[in-house]
């Protein structure tokens, strides 16, 4: 398979503090990787890194071979790099529906000034975008609630709908930050299978997460990550044998990792 | 769907209606010719007004319309003046040197948020006044007074507007100036914001962060609204100075800044709509109040305070109410 995004050498130092540390890895095109680690392990700067919300010390991400680190966020997801929220960032004063067409945005042919004047392809814009902002909805489960407020959705919901935008811009790769924090099992479980319906729409996944017994159903491959280094990289299986990885967990080994 | 359109048109028609043919003829029948210079006022102010409601609806507080107001007055007043342009001409120079000054400015300073990018911009009123004192060719605190009405607008030979000096009724010429303004400015904001732009502009106002990862050049967006926000700022600062016929650097003050935010509050930040009746009825309440004396500023503030904590989406949400029951 080839490889949709490779990450090499990225180190991030924040003032004496190295965050990220001479991290290497790639993600396979329709993989399902996760990036995982305890508790300020450089996750979450990992993830900004990769998504170009913070630009790297050193090293680099190339996307199909294309340098993307150092770019401005919405250059980055142009190219294909889209990132969800850890939290349950939407834009929550809009209908759930108009949260889905707005995230179309990338793919409009119409300009500005063209949406202005209400031009041919501004109106073609509009009526493709409806239309896939519809299918998305209905393949995350959210087409009932789609001329709801979106700040009045539950939880589950929400974290579905943070989904469905960053599905709208059709990325070539989604990364998902901590998709399962503070979801119960039922809607953990539900969240695993609607991750494993975007890959076999043919979409690369990288995601963080807490959640061992979620990252250990849904990854193809996992990378660990401690004190900003990575420790480990191999299927669940593997991750689950290594001595380094239940060390980096100790205290917590049995559950914590899913044994 | 239709009917919806209907009533929309039907409300607009009605509106001009309103603004160009029962206003003039209530006016002329009543003899309060002073109605013109009010209502011109009212116009004018909700054109800034209307500048600032579109940085709102990118999120930021703005408190320094003020600002571009009174450089657009300058503009005008100094190309007439010194360098013997038509006011017609001035008019969009004036706004479009606003733009430009707004997008120097508005690069750097954009990118703070809340109530830092609220202090800015109030002492961005108080350096436009500073300079204006400072500068040479603005003419310090004597300011620039005795400026002509606006000559003759022609093209091709055709008088498209006659010289506003040869008029007898030069006050219902601004009027309409000022009116036609108003509603070119409202209609042009009511496409913006019913257009994909205005999702945009949303999407900034709700999470820059998510608007930038799903592609939004946010930085580009908020300089375009900003410098458009100016341009009105601008133009409605000209006219001032060519109905006054004069311009200090204390046409426009702090005071000014506030009240083009405050008449935006009062309308209702969510409606397109809001600066211009906020502005109708805090120009005419503060002029009612008047009576009170002393005791004005006191009941001005109060009653916005008691408005602001009663109706915090503002004049036109109480509109909205009364449809959601039915």
């Amino acid at each position: 398979m080839a490889e949709m995004l490779e990450v090499s050498g990225l180190t991030k130092r924040f003032g004496g503090l190295v965050a990220v540390n001479n991290v290497s890895f790639s993600v396979r095109e329709k993989e399902i990787l996760s990036v995982i680690g305890p508790n300020g392990a450089g996750k979450s700067t990992l993830f900004k890194l990769i998504a170009s919300f913070l630009r790297p010390t050193t090293g680099e991400v190339r996307l199909k071979g294309e340098r993307i680190s150092g770019l401005a966020p919405h250059i980055a997801a142009r190219k294909g790099v889209v990132r969800t929220f850890q939290e349950t960032t939407i834009f929550k004063n809009m209908s759930v529906r108009d949260n889905v067409v707005i995230a179309h945005h990338l793919r409009s042919k119409a300009s500005l000034f063209g949406f202005f004047l209400g031009t041919g392809a501004a109106k073609a814009d509009e009526a493709a975008f409806g239309a896939s902002a519809d299918e998305i909805l209905a393949l995350l489960g959210l087409a009932s609630l789609a001329g709801e407020t979106a700040r009045n959705l539950p939880h589950g919901h929400l974290r579905a709908l943070g989904i469905a935008i960053g599905l709208a811009t059709d990325p070539s790769i989604l990364l998902l930050d901590e998709p399962f924090a503070g979801m119960n099992h039922d809607e953990t479980m539900r969240m695993v299978e609607m991750v494993r319906r975007l890959r076999e729409r043919g979409l690369t996944i990288l995601l963080v997460e807490h959640d061992m017994p979620a990252v250990m159903k849904i990854s193809d491959r996992l990378v660990v990550l401690n004190f900003g280094q990575k420790i480990a990289e191999g299927t669940p299986s593997e991750i689950q044998a290594n001595e380094k990885v239940i060390e980096a967990y100790l205290g917590s080994e049995d559950e914590a990792i899913g044994l | 769907m239709t009917f919806n359109r209907n009533i929309k048109i039907a409300a607009g028609v009605a509106f001009l209606a309103i603004v160009f043919i029962a206003v003039p003829a209530a006016i002329s029948a009543s003899g309060r010719f002073d109605l013109y210079y009010t209502l011109t006022s009212v116009a004018l102010l909700s054109i800034a007004s209307a500048g600032v409601w579109l940085t709102f609806y990118i999120g930021r507080i703005n408190i320094g319309q003020g600002a571009y107001a009174l450089t657009g007055g300058y503009v005008s007043a100094i190309l007439v003046m010194n360098h013997g342009w038509s006011f017609w001409l001035t008019l969009p120079v004036a706004g479009l040197f606003c733009a430009a000054a707004s997008v120097l400015i508005g690069l750097p300073i954009l990118r703070l948020r809340g109530v830092y990018f609220a202090m800015v911009t109030l002492v961005l009123t108080e350096v436009a006044r500073l300079l204006a004192l400072a500068l040479p060719i603005t003419n310090g605190a004597k300011g620039i007074v005795s400026i002509p009405l606006p000559g003759a607008l022609s093209v091709f030979g055709v008088t498209l507007i006659p010289d506003f000096a040869t008029l007898q009724n030069s006050r219902l010429a601004f009027y309409l100036l000022a009116a036609t303004l108003m509603v070119v400015c409202f209609a042009v904001m009511y496409r913006l914001v019913n257009s994909r732009i205005g999702k945009l502009c949303q999407s900034l106002q709700q999470n820059e962060e998510l608007a930038s990862s799903i592609g939004v050049n946010i930085a580009y967006l908020r300089v375009i609204a900003y410098a458009v926000s100016s341009f009105f700022g601008g133009v409605s600062g000209a006219i001032f100075a060519a109905i006054s016929q004069s311009i200090y650097p204390s046409s426009f003050t702090v005071t000014d800044s506030v009240n083009f935010m405050l008449n935006c509050f009062l309308g209702g930040l969510g409606y397109v709509f809001g600066p211009m009746l906020g502005t109708l009825v805090l120009y005419f309440g503060w002029d009612l109040l008047f009576q009170t004396g002393q005791f004005q500023l006191l009941i001005y503030s109060g009653l916005m305070i008691v408005l602001m904590l009663v109706l915090p989406n503002g004049l036109l949400s109480l509109a909205e109410m009364t449809r959601k029951k039915d």
